[in-house]
């Protein structure tokens, strides 16, 4: 039956991890982003949330809660509120550990999962786009040839989240070019490995203050155990399509942001004796705005719903990504052009919302729900 | 409760069920009912009539009067989902054809005001014809020369006289206006001010039922859509209706106060999600033509690869494609509040202004790349792109809704945002 409510779980999780982006995330959002650091405050107590480790079975040494895509879009919405860099900080480690959760040979599991269910935070990187204009996931230029019991990695990848600072990155790449998305396998690629080459940090228009890398690999061999799944594969277009949700609900979240400052600057800023809202060029703008901001909400709740019920949600996924990032960028340019000249001040949050916001038409799997 | 977007049994049943009436009923004599303006395919309104007797009536206005007032908590009571099903069997309907769906037999927008503020006595007396076996349609007139989007400016006037209110005026645009007074025994809900210098307070709904002398219908529209459905204009000189035909309180208590007023205006927190769902149901069915066509062509969609990879072709249809099913969630969010007796005048505006401009940009595009298919009147695109445009112009234009919108998320009142 039709309905739109939260159930008690969903609204718990979204209160807290509202409360916690409110007081903790968004403070710090400016002077992170112009030092490229995220406060270890905002690290730790986002950890103790435990949006990862909860759900985790206890076989794993997780809580064992359920793992539901619709509650992490709901959470996800809320840090993208808080901070877009923050955000993907916190939950880059989610890449890896729900791949290994959906898709892992139960090896895997046991092997990788517990490291995440401690009490502090363990990075973990995922490589999947390539430097090149024309990226497409379906069609990878990173390819992984077997050779016996091995398989050799090679290729470029870039925009890596925390790829310095984690132990283990999960990499996609083609092990049958041509193929589209069912040609392309995971690999839990230890950082160290012979022929991974991280370069020096990426230097971005947004999220400055998510460290993210070049990573080459150049003839990297892994044993055929890191494969994700092993000999059965993986389900790559699943995987791709959880973390669109994921990215997808992030825009929404800033958005939302990017609205609500822009409505209280509209209240307040007086022009020609009034505030500049009372005009229908400013006041039809954050309408629309807030109507975009609702109606891609619903499009990833949707999906993400689709998803926790076993349905495809694949095409649904990428309506939902698609449809999130032209929205995140209306929102944002509308918030700075709202805000005139003040919006193009650093002091100003819009034009760092701004410069996150073209990102989302380039992420890809960065992060997970 | 818990979010839920799986359509229960019962509305899964009637729209399967509507959608194969649509699809051999209706579609089959749009193209017709289209070159033919003002003709009226007779034979279905009375199947209609028979076989759905008010069903469509059900969908329109209802569960406006068991809204709660802001700040009031909801009543416990057990999830209805009247507004829900009114959407989707509109979407299916209007997925066959609008015009034709938009002359139906029914209460309309004249018994949706009849629904959210009339009186028992007038409920009964007022709404019991629509039950019968012939068909029987109800319209709402608002819109004159001088005063669309701004209601308030209305002229036609209301006076009493002994037992008798007397209105003078006139009316334009009135949907199904010749269907409801000439070809049946309908009514009009007529708005009328009873102190003009009172502005929104002095405006009353009266119900005015066919053949009353005075009351003349002047002129039946011709259109560039919607064809099927009459529109009309309706002089009213010194047309006298009984006293207890006004809906609502004839006093002008309080010149600040426009309760009145709001109440009707209520009645489109209702009708606005399912016009709304018209729009959808037109949107869908140029979508659903664009894809038929594309597959008996060999040609697949490729949906996740990256955007600047896939042909514009492909690139236009995703859009198209999420933003009607962008509009659908934000229409069955405004019926779901308002069958759980939630405030949704803000979500029903979002929801209208969103379907009406995706609808109209849908169906414009459909018509741009079917390319000779889309513009020739073979098929029925073309007729989409004319019929949807009504979408952003009817119940409240496309930047009514964004004023009602932004009034509301600005918190500013209609003085401090015209
Ligand atoms: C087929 C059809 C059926 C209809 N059925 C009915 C019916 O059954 N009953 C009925 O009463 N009416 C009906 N209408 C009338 C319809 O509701 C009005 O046409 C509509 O409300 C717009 O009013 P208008 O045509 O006077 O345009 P105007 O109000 O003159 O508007 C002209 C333009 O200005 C814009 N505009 C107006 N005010 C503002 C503002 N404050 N801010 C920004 N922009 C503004 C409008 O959006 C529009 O683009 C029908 C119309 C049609 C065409």
């Amino acid at each position: 039956m039709v309905s739109f409510e939260l159930d008690d779980e969903q609204k718990l999780v979204q209160e807290t991890v509202s409360s916690f982006a409110a007081d903790l995330m968004e403070p710090a959002m400016r002077e992170s982003d112009e030092s490229g650091e995220i406060p270890q405050e905002v690290i730790a107590k986002g950890w103790e949330l435990g949006l990862l480790g909860g759900c985790i079975p206890e076989e794993y040494e997780g809580f064992g809660e359920e793992l539901s895509a619709l509650t992490g879009v709901i959470a996800l919405e809320e840090l993208g509120w808080g901070d877009l860099s923050m955000a993907m900080h916190l939950m880059a480690p989610s890449m890896l550990v729900i791949s290994v959760l959906d898709q892992g040979t139960e090896a895997q599991k046991k092997q990788y999962l517990p490291a995440f269910c401690g009490e502090e935070y363990k990075a973990a990187a995922s490589a999947l786009v390539e430097p090149y204009y024309n990226f497409c996931p379906s069609a990878m230029r990173a390819v992984a040839e077997r050779d016996g019991d091995e398989y050799v990695i090679n290729g470029k990848k870039c925009l890596v989240p925390l790829a310095k600072e984690s132990d283990h990155m999960l990499v996609f790449a083609a092990t049958n070019p041509g193929m589209g998305f069912s040609g392309v396998d995971g690999f839990i690629v230890p950082v160290g490995t012979k022929g991974v080459e991280i370069g020096d940090r990426e230097k971005n228009m947004g999220i400055k203050a998510l460290a993210t890398y070049p990573v080459n690999f150049k003839d990297c061999r892994v044993p055929l155990v890191c494969r994700l799944g092993e000999e059965e594969g993986c389900d790559f277009l699943r995987l791709l399509s959880r973390s669109r949700l994921a990215l997808a609900a992030l825009a929404v979240g800033m958005s939302r942001r990017a609205l609500e400052h822009s409505r209280d600057y509209a209240t307040q800023r007086i022009a020609f004796g009034e505030p500049i809202g009372s005009r229908q060029a400013i006041a039809f703008m954050i309408a629309e705005m807030a109507i975009e901001v609702d109606a891609t909400r619903l499009l990833v709740w949707e999906a993400a719903w689709r998803c926790d019920k076993g349905m495809d949600f694949e095409k649904e996924a990428a309506l939902a990504k698609n449809y999130a990032a032209d929205m995140a960028m209306m929102v944002c340019d509308r918030g700075v052009q709202i805000m005139g000249g003040h919006g193009y001040i650093r002091d100003n949050p819009v034009e760092l919302w701004f410069r996150n916001a073209r990102g989302f038409a380039t992420f890809e799997g960065m992060v997970m729900v | 409760m818990t979010i839920d977007f799986e359509l229960s049994p019962r509305i899964k049943a009637t729209k399967n069920m509507i959608h194969m009436f649509a699809e051999s009923a209706i579609r089959p004599i749009a193209r017709y009912y289209d070159e033919n303006e003002h003709e009226k395919p007779w034979d279905l309104l009375n199947m209609v009539q028979k076989f759905m007797g008010g069903g469509m009536a059900g969908a329109f206005g209802a569960g406006g009067e068991e809204k709660k007032a802001e700040g009031e908590e909801a009543k416990e009571k057990k999830p209805r989902e009247t507004n829900l099903a009114g959407a989707v069997t509109i979407e299916e309907i209007f997925w066959g054809d609008a015009g034709i769906a938009l002359s139906f037999p029914g209460p309309g927008l004249g018994g949706a005001a009849v629904q959210a503020s009339g009186t028992p006595e007038q409920k009964e007396k007022f709404l019991a014809r629509f039950r019968g076996d012939k068909p029987v349609w109800g319209a709402m007139a608002i819109t004159e020369p001088e005063a669309g989007s701004d209601t308030a400016n209305i002229k036609t006037t209301a006076v009493l006289d002994g037992d008798e209110w007397v209105l003078n005026g006139e009316k334009i645009f009135v949907t199904s206006g010749k269907s409801a007074l000439e070809d049946s025994e309908g009514f009009v809900v007529v708005w009328a001010t009873v102190d003009r210098s009172a502005g929104r307070a002095g405006i009353k709904p009266f119900i005015v039922e066919h053949g009353t002398p005075g009351m003349q219908i002047t002129k039946i529209e011709d259109k560039l859509g919607i064809r099927c459905s009459d529109t009309v204009s309706i002089s009213f000189m010194d047309c006298r209706i009984p006293k207890e035909n006004i809906l609502g309180s004839p006093e002008v208590v309080d010149k600040t106060k426009t309760e009145g007023f709001k109440k009707v205006m209520a009645t489109f927190d209702a009708t606005r999600p399912l016009v709304a769902a018209m729009a959808i149901g037109v949107g869908r069915a140029a979508l659903d033509f664009i894809k038929e066509t594309l597959k008996e062509e060999g040609v697949e969609l490729r949906y996740g690869i990256n955007p600047h990879r896939m042909t514009s072709l492909e690139r236009d249809i995703m859009q198209m494609e999420a933003d009607l099913k962008a509009a659908r969630l934000l229409t069955w969010r405004a019926v779901w509040m308002l069958d759980n007796g939630l405030r949704n005048d803000l979500q029903a505006s979002m929801a209208k202004a969103k379907a009406g401009l995706a609808v109209t940009r849908i169906t414009q595009k459909a018509v741009e790349l079917m390319g000779p298919l889309g513009y020739s009147r073979e098929y029925l695109l073309e007729k989409w792109m004319r019929d949807s445009k009504i979408n952003d112009i009817f119940e409240g234009t496309g930047q009514i809704q964004l004023l009602v919108t932004a009034r509301r998320i600005l918190g500013f009142t209609r003085e401090q945002l015209k």
